[in-house]
């Protein structure tokens, strides 16, 4: 695989030649920073610790069409899924999430709808120089300039970005822009280890995660869930803007004689998640729903796939409204065992 | 398991015919339906304790188990109690009718592994409806077992489900079939009484079978009790949960309890694995 130099002066063109396709990178939308489209003409900035909402949602659309039916039709038509995208600027914290959640959208059945967008993806990725106050990557796995589930890695090497191709995809971007790119020399490669290195020291919280999946199935009547859940509002912001949150509704949607069947984003912080049509609840208030989340994301996930679902983005406990904060729930979890 | 089609993408079937097993607000009624397309309907293959979505195009899906044997014949039967959005459309359906189809999901009963040994069933309310697929099966399949105990009971007669099929197994010597009703009523001249004590005044042997419960949470748990009485140890015993499902194939995340999917992981347990879960009972 390649590492190539591009100059900062021809930013401008390697994003014009981009914008050929379907290209998605961060930008200030509805007042936050989040991925979106990037139209001809527009230039992406890269000067972001992290976008809001994480990029999830170009594999797992927020709303999303299952298939559309005529009002009182059989006959069903699934959605085209042809467009091929590219990601531009995704951190590797999110890059890792996707690969953690491909596990449970391939866990014996394919899901389709996201299986098919992940292919049409191209990551492009951007390794942290500055990280964000509550990033805790390296605690679960990943790091600064992981490649986990990145196709291109760009690092920021002041006048120039070092673009090392992690796939075959990524090659192939490489390919398609080599005009504009440079070959790289021996002291572009050790200025990206200081800047990495120097990312790294930057990040100031942690957690070790050693022995809490084996050790929360024991925690389960122990008061800290109380202590921790106990401000929660249920509003959902923690999962609904985790990078590895996957849940989701499926509803039917009628307008005129036009149905379809569509899956939205839906949270286990709120009550209806698991609410019986009887009225019982088996998680009936936000100290179980806030167990379930951790032990989702620690313990669940980590006996089915391995993994810890959690890449250490911080989000959660960025946007959290009354300062709940994963990290500290997880060192009181690590204090009771 | 694995399949290139979507799973998301319903079967339609044909509603051969419908009856009501009880009254009132909350009735129960029986769907027997086939699915239409001959290759889903030879592909099927479902195995007693196995659950499917069933729906409406329009209104949407819910999780219900197939309350038939695959011995039983090319359809489907569901008893659906109506209870919210999904049931309430479900039960305007009638013979003809159409409904969709996906599945059939989650694990079974292992009834290959019970071979020889003695079954005994043990059903309150609507909880009969995954008891039925194994009764059936033992049924077709009778010279395999040691034989086949059924305990079931409702409130009143009124809420008992299949009532004539237990009236026909209640006539065969070779089955041991117990019905009963909470409260004495006008005409029941059988059992009176709640199912856990039946289960006592009937003190089987745990010798060589396996127990099977279903009912509502009460039931279940003096039910778990008594037969831990009685003598039988943890994997002698399974019993079927349900939870609240979207996608019924381990993605939309909500019918976990504790680290266990319901739609994928069970619905069937054995009272060992379900020991270990916490949240099982919840």
């Amino acid at each position: 695989m390649s590492a190539m130099l591009l100059n900062k002066e021809k930013w401008p063109d390697f994003v014009g030649k981009l914008t050929g396709k379907q290209l998605w990178a961060p930008q200030i939308k509805d007042e936050q920073l989040r991925f979106a489209p990037v139209a001809e003409g527009e230039e992406p900035a890269l000067d972001y610790k992290n976008t809001r909402v994480p990029p999830k949602n170009v594999v797992f659309p927020q709303t999303e069409t299952l298939f559309r039916f005529q009002v009182d039709g059989e006959e069903v038509d699934e959605p085209k899924l042809d467009e091929e995208v590219v990601l531009l600027g995704v951190r590797p914290c999110d890059a890792r999430s996707m690969v953690i959640v491909d596990k449970l959208f391939s866990w014996d059945y394919d899901d389709p709808y996201y299986a098919r967008r992940r292919e049409l993806v191209t990551m492009v990725g951007l390794a942290c120089s500055e990280p964000g106050l509550n990033c805790f990557c390296p605690s679960v796995g990943g790091g600064p300039a992981s490649t986990e589930g990145l196709d291109l890695l760009m690092v920021d090497l002041g006048e120039n970005y070092l673009l090392e191709a992690i796939t075959e995809k990524g090659e192939a971007l490489i390919n398609e822009t080599k005009e504009l790119l440079e070959e790289t020399r021996d002291a572009n490669l050790e200025q990206k280890e200081k800047v990495i290195n120097e990312a790294a020291q930057k990040i100031k919280r942690s957690i070790d995660p050693e022995g809490i999946p084996v050790g929360l199935p024991g925690l389960w009547e122990d008061s800290l869930w109380q202590r921790v859940s106990a401000s929660c509002l249920g509003c959902g912001t923690c999962t609904f803007l985790c990078p590895t949150c996957h849940c989701f509704d499926i509803q039917d949607e009628t307008e005129g004689f036009e149905s379809r069947r569509c899956r939205t984003w839906d949270s286990c912080m709120f009550e209806e998640y698991t609410l019986h049509t009887s009225g019982h609840n088996p998680r009936p208030s936000r100290l179980e729903r806030t167990r379930n989340r951790i032990n989702h994301k620690y313990n669940y996930y980590v006996d089915k796939f391995d993994v810890i679902a959690c890449v250490g983005c911080g989000r959660c406990i960025n946007l959290c409204p009354v300062n709940i904060d994963i990290v500290e729930i997880l060192k009181q979890v690590k204090e009771a065992l | 398991m694995k399949t290139n089609e979507n799973p998301y993408i319903p079967y339609n079937a044909t509603v051969e015919d419908t009856w009501f097993e009880t009254g009132g607000e909350r009735a129960i009624k029986t769907f027997k339906v086939v699915l239409e397309d001959d290759e889903a309907r030879q592909n099927w293959n479902h195995r007693p304790g196995q659950c499917a979505m069933i729906g409406v195009l329009g209104v949407g899906e819910s999780m219900i188990s197939i309350s038939c044997s695959p011995t039983e014949g090319d359809f489907l039967r569901f008893s659906v109690m109506r209870m919210g959005k999904v049931t309430q459309a479900l039960h305007q359906l009638e013979a003809g009718d159409k409904m969709t189809v996906r599945g059939p999901y989650g694990n079974s009963f292992p009834l290959e592994e019970w071979k020889g040994k003695q079954i005994l069933t043990i059903g309150g309310g609507i909880g009969q409806a995954p008891m039925r697929p194994i009764v059936e099966y033992v049924k077709a399949n009778y010279d395999q077992y040691g034989g086949l105990t059924m305990i079931y009971g409702a409130r009143t007669s009124g809420d008992l489900c299949f009532k004539n099929e237990f009236e026909e197994m209640r006539k065969n010597e070779e089955l041991s079939c117990h019905l009963t009703i909470d409260v004495e009523e006008e005409g029941w001249d059988l059992n009176v009484g709640f199912v856990p004590s039946m289960l006592m005044d009937l003190n089987p042997s745990p010798e060589n079978t396996i127990a099977i419960t279903c009912g509502p949470p009460i039931m279940i748990r003096f039910v778990l009790e008594n037969l831990k009485k009685l003598g039988f140890e943890d994997d002698q015993i399974y019993t079927t949960l349900e939870n609240r499902m979207k996608c019924g194939i381990g993605k939309c995340g909500r019918c976990n309890a504790g680290g266990m999917y319901v739609c994928k992981d069970g619905p069937v347990f054995d009272y060992a694995t379900l020991k270990a879960i916490p949240e099982a009972f919840a």
